[in-house]
């Protein structure tokens, strides 16, 4: 049997590899880390790692209490790091429009039928399914979430920020 | 046009393997070797990484783009027809026009390659396995390995374990975790779904569901939003094959390290290196080729956009090679 150790990242601890370019220019490649993105982010600010044309890839800090979130399509929540909570609300009125993309923020819990809610630790994924509210809790340490969804309203685009620009 | 297994190789020692055809293309395999003969001239594999290479092509059903067996062989998928190649994408092959290309009908090519996958695949070989988990596919011929060369691609249509989708991997169903993933966290989220939303409020142990995979270099669909795939995938020894882009996709290294050799797509100069930690992200530009070296077996997420239209628009310069501008 392997006694070979698994290494994950974390907010605490991480390792950052790099871009070694020969002939190439490095901001190619976008590179960056998700954990020293939300590292440096402020609570679920929804910060943009990945892009393909409208469809993106956001790291969040996970601490504390969201605001609430809607989206009139699928969205998935990849936890990395920590320990946070999605709770879910069916709004009565639906606050986004059917083809509307992206992630909205709410101004206000959505006055709904109450879905459930998850508890998702590192590794865990959760889906943020079309149509309903949704709010993420992270009561103790922060954590970070990798979302899957498309380019909206609440993405963050900070590339110089958080990519390598140099060789 | 020939797709039929032929008796008699130019090659054969009495080994016990056919000769596989398709145009003007003919294969042929001995104790240690790929023989691929076309019209101009020969070219030679080790017979590991040839059948390695098959199997990624046709198990992802000619992927996106261009699967270069190595240097000088093989395809491009035009999804409906398959390009396979000489020297296409090599630049001493193109100077000295010693390339050569043939079209393909893509279930004609997928009909020949599993033809040759299931009379070169030996018993004791499974080439999804990485080297240290399988038998060696050297000597002549002993029985076969079906099972493993015909595992179906897994992919989800919403997410892995929602109610009529993708099932999880367990213990049970045949998926114990890999050797290397044995401290993997099996923990199970809390789902608390009300009555009525059970199809809606849903959570699993993504890493557990991946480090339960049994092939590498294989990604598999987990998780998607319209046309971004989520596809995770395994990656243990070096990748197979390397991938030469028809659009932009990217890599979120999830745990451990993986080593990128990134070379020009077209001429196959290198251009840079790309070496990827847990829990960085990388894009990979839509004129690059890529070949991957995991040291240790590790969770890679290939994030992928299946819009159909993407590799014309790359390809007639409507859109840049590369994903963003700062």
């Amino acid at each position: 049997m392997s006694t070979q150790k698994t290494y994950f990242g974390s907010l605490e601890k991480y390792q950052k590899g790099a871009v070694e370019v020969l002939a190439d220019d490095p901001k190619n490649y976008a590179f960056s880390n998700i954990f020293e993105v939300a590292s440096t982010s402020k609570p679920y600010e929804k910060v943009a790692v990945g892009k393909n044309l409208k469809y993106v890839i956001e790291a969040l800090r996970a601490e504390g209490t969201s605001p609430w979130f809607a989206c009139a399509h699928d969205e998935a929540a990849l936890c990395m790091d920590g320990e946070i909570e999605v709770h879910y609300v069916k709004p009565d009125q639906a606050p986004v429009a059917a083809n509307k993309e992206g992630t909205v923020k709410l101004s206000a819990e959505p006055k709904g039928t109450k879905m459930g809610w998850v508890k998702i630790r590192r590794g865990h994924q959760a889906l943020l399914p079309a149509g309903a509210a949704y709010q993420f809790r992270a009561a103790g340490k922060p954590g970070v979430l990798l979302v899957q969804t498309i380019l909206g309203d609440a993405t963050v685009e900070k590339w110089a920020e958080i990519c390598q620009t140099k060789a | 046009m020939s797709t039929v297994a032929n008796q008699q190789g130019l090659t054969d020692k009495g080994l016990g393997y056919k000769a596989h055809s398709i145009g003007g293309f003919r294969f042929e395999r001995d104790e240690y070797f790929a023989h691929i003969f076309y019209p101009g001239g020969r070219h030679i594999m080790p017979v590991d990484a040839f059948l390695r290479a098959l199997m990624r092509d046709v198990a992802w059903g000619f992927f996106y783009g261009t699967v270069n067996f190595d240097n000088v062989f093989g395809t491009v998928n035009h999804y409906g027809t398959v390009e396979m190649f000489i020297g296409l994408f090599n630049e001493a092959y193109r100077s000295t026009n010693r390339h050569h290309v043939e079209t393909f009908e893509s279930k004609d090519l997928k009909k020949v390659f599993e033809q040759m996958l299931q009379d070169w695949v030996n018993e004791g070989f499974d080439p999804f396995a990485a080297p240290d988990e399988t038998g060696a596919p050297f000597g002549a011929k002993k029985g076969n390995n079906t099972k493993a060369i015909q595992r179906q691609r897994m992919v989800a249509d919403r997410m892995v374990g929602l109610p009529g989708d993708l099932g999880y991997r367990t213990d049970q169903n045949g998926y114990p975790l890999n050797r290397q993933f044995q401290d993997i966290p099996t923990d199970q989220p809390e789902v608390h779904a009300e009555p009525g939303f059970e199809k809606d409020v849903h959570a699993y142990n993504f890493f557990n569901y991946v480090a339960r995979s049994d092939v590498t270099w294989n990604p598999s669909v987990v998780s998607c939003v319209k046309d971004s795939q989520f596809c995770a995938t395994t990656e243990e020894h070096i990748l197979p094959i390397t991938h030469g882009n028809d659009r932009v996709e990217w890599f979120i290294q999830a745990t451990d390290e993986i080593i990128w050799d990134i070379d020009d797509r077209a001429t196959g100069k290198p251009r840079a290196k790309v070496v990827m930690k847990a829990g960085d992200v990388a894009a990979m530009p839509a004129d690059i080729r890529h070949r991957g070296y995991s040291p240790k077996r590790s969770i890679l997420i290939v994030w992928e956009n299946n819009d159909g239209t993407l590799p014309q628009k790359y390809a007639s310069g409507q859109l840049k090679p590369y994903p963003v501008e700062f």
